[in-house]
């Protein structure tokens, strides 16, 4: 997804010239074929972004479309008032490519996890954000992204994503995507989750549960109509992210479905990474896995409220 | 060299008289100040002079197409020095002055720190410190890119220079030796609490830049002769960015005011105030 990604931003620079990359101290040879062939668009930056945030800024007010791209915790925490005040104050068009999106940096500990990233960027009036599923999806949405007003942040997870989407899927900016019907549960999901969100739905079908599973690659603005569509037609809602439960995906639907006052109550649960700093290494699975963020956790949990809503009914049905 | 001290170890003191032009902006400055109650009127004392060259001799603009795309570019970086920037913006004609005397008001477009987008004439939203040179770097790589003859033009506080993201686009401006980049430090050696050298000491600050690979040039912030006569020159050694370095006096013109921290940022100005001020500035 991450050469993908950057493969894209080469094409559409080769063709439309407004097209600017800048990065920080990226590795070695990124984007050679860039660089060699339009070095008066491509910039490296080295190690200060706030500068490299403002400079896109800048370039952007004299319409230019600027692809600025570092490690996500550097443009989220490192940049976040250049972010806020140089980027979406401005509605300036900057487009943000957030190296390792979530745990993808596992071994390398708390500093680099982007798992606040969301919740980060969601507070921001004019910020959109994407987490496409996988290198396809990154390849139907990239061409999307160069006249989207104002500035973008794309959620870039560790390259060699299982492919969960077809080469021809529709993507829009700004739309959520069901990927598999069903009435009796919903699973809400955004990025690479969905590989597991639609594992743990087949695994449910096969037990009888049909589960409806709607992929939200566009955080911001939220697709409220299709996630109320989705959640009026179920008993059940389990939202999955790779991303703390605060402030992301699940927060954001909670607050739908607080919000819509569904006469029949709903059975709800985020699974995301708790409220704590990850205190371990490993791999990004490994990681994933302490937090429940699993397909085997998410038919659990799916279960769970399933079975939960299920004895509620029956106690309704017999007390009246 | 200079004929005015240039350490920021002692108040500084600036003997250059104040013509009637300097004076003038000085009292449309403290009206507006009065209009909105409140405002950084040091800040923005220590500044006319620097803004009047450049908006009086120095850019190239069209204040009725302020979008111009040949116009020269003009951040103001230390953003809470507003004041002085809209008495200028207003006297060029690229707003009417009826907007001053609503100066932080609901229905006005000047607040205490300037918007693009709200103000003609303001090229990037500023109030927060340290994020104007970058921008202003990008505008100055745009016009590079373009072939473009215009130049861009970024005011910043010393006070600002102790943000980290200054240095970082002093780097850049260098490495890209972006000549069409002209910075200009406001050093009235006061910030908000006391004195830069009490604070956060920036001498020696000429080499400082010059150790980033800037052209510098040090010059009486309030001369506006000396002030006309540098930034004509710029820039001052292609292909190195240049930084004109303004020793100034926080308040200038105003006796009780200068190097008087309790006036970097005023609230609750009463009528008194304001006839002090008027009244000095009668000169």
């Amino acid at each position: 997804m991450r050469k993908t990604c950057l493969d894209m931003v080469y094409e559409l620079a080769k063709t439309d010239s407004r097209i600017f990359f800048i990065g920080s101290d990226l590795g070695v040879g990124t984007l050679q074929q860039f660089k060699r062939e339009m070095p008066e668009r491509f910039f490296m930056e080295g190690v200060s972004e706030a500068n490299m945030i403002g400079m896109a800024a800048g370039l952007a007010l004299e319409g230019k479309i600027v692809y600025a791209n570092t490690i996500a915790t550097f443009l989220t925490r490192r940049s976040f008032e250049q972010v806020a005040l140089d980027l979406c104050l401005h509605n300036a068009p900057v487009r943000l490519i957030g190296n390792g999106g979530g745990l993808v940096y596992a071994p390398l500990g708390p500093t680099h996890l982007a798992f606040e990233d969301l919740a980060i960027f969601r507070a921001l009036p004019r910020m959109t954000i994407l987490a496409p599923a996988d290198a396809n999806e990154m390849r139907r949405m990239m061409p999307l992204t160069v006249d989207h007003p104002g500035p973008i942040y794309i959620r870039v997870a560790k390259g060699g994503d299982p492919i969960v989407t077809s080469e021809t899927s529709r993507f829009e900016i700004g739309k959520a995507f069901p990927m598999r019907n069903g009435a009796d549960a919903l699973i809400v999901t955004t990025g690479v989750m969905l590989k597991r969100a639609l594992d743990a739905a087949e695994r449910l079908g096969a037990q009888g549960f049909q589960t409806a599973v709607l992929h939200v690659p566009t955080l911001k603005p939220l697709d409220e109509a299709t996630i109320l569509d989705f959640a009026a037609e179920v008993p059940a809602i389990v939202t999955v992210e790779e991303h703390t439960v605060i402030g992301g995906l699940g927060s954001a639907v909670a607050e739908l479905l607080a919000e819509a006052n569904f006469s029949h109550p709903k059975r709800f649960k985020r699974i995301g990474i708790p409220d704590a700093f990850p205190d371990q290494y490993g791999s990004q699975d490994s990681l994933l896995a302490r937090y429940g963020i699993t397909t085997e956790n998410i038919v659990h949990t799916v279960q769970q409220l399933i079975y939960t809503k299920a004895k509620e009914y029956r106690e309704q049905s017999w007390a009246d | 060299m200079s004929t005015f001290p240039t350490s920021a170890r002692s108040a500084p003191v600036n003997l250059t008289p104040l013509d009637a032009r300097s004076r003038e902006l000085r009292k449309t400055i403290v009206r507006t100040m009065q209009a909105g109650n409140r405002g950084h009127l040091a800040s923005a004392f220590s500044l006319v002079e620097i803004l009047r060259v450049l908006y009086d001799d120095v850019l190239k603009y069209d204040a009725l197409n302020p979008r111009w795309s040949g116009r020269d570019r003009c951040i103001l970086s230390k953003g809470h020095g507003c004041l002085a920037l809209y008495a200028l913006l207003a006297d060029r004609g690229f707003f009417p002055e009826s907007e001053l005397w609503k100066f932080c008001r609901p229905d006005g477009i000047l607040g205490g720190h300037p918007e693009y987008g709200k103000v003609p004439g303001v090229e990037a939203s500023t109030g927060s410190l340290g994020h104007g040179l970058s921008i202003g770097i990008g505008m100055a790589l745009n016009g590079r890119f373009e072939g473009a003859a215009h130049r861009v033009f970024v005011i910043i506080s010393d006070g600002e220079s102790g943000e980290g993201s200054v240095w970082e686009a002093a780097l850049c401006a260098s490495k890209h030796r972006l000549d069409n980049l002209v910075v200009i430090v406001d050093y009235n050696k006061q910030q908000s609490y006391g004195t830069t050298y009490e604070v956060l000491d920036l001498d020696p600050l000429p080499d400082k830049w010059r150790a980033f690979g800037f052209a510098v040039t040090e010059v009486d912030g309030h001369s506006v002769s000396a002030l006309r006569e540098a930034l004509r020159a710029t820039p001052f050694e292609p292909p190195k960015p240049s930084i004109l370095i303004c020793h100034t006096v926080k308040g200038k013109g105003v006796g009780f005011m200068e190097n008087n921290p309790s006036w970097h940022h005023k609230t609750k100005i009463s009528e008194e105030d304001v006839r002090s001020l008027l009244a000095e500035l009668e000169g």
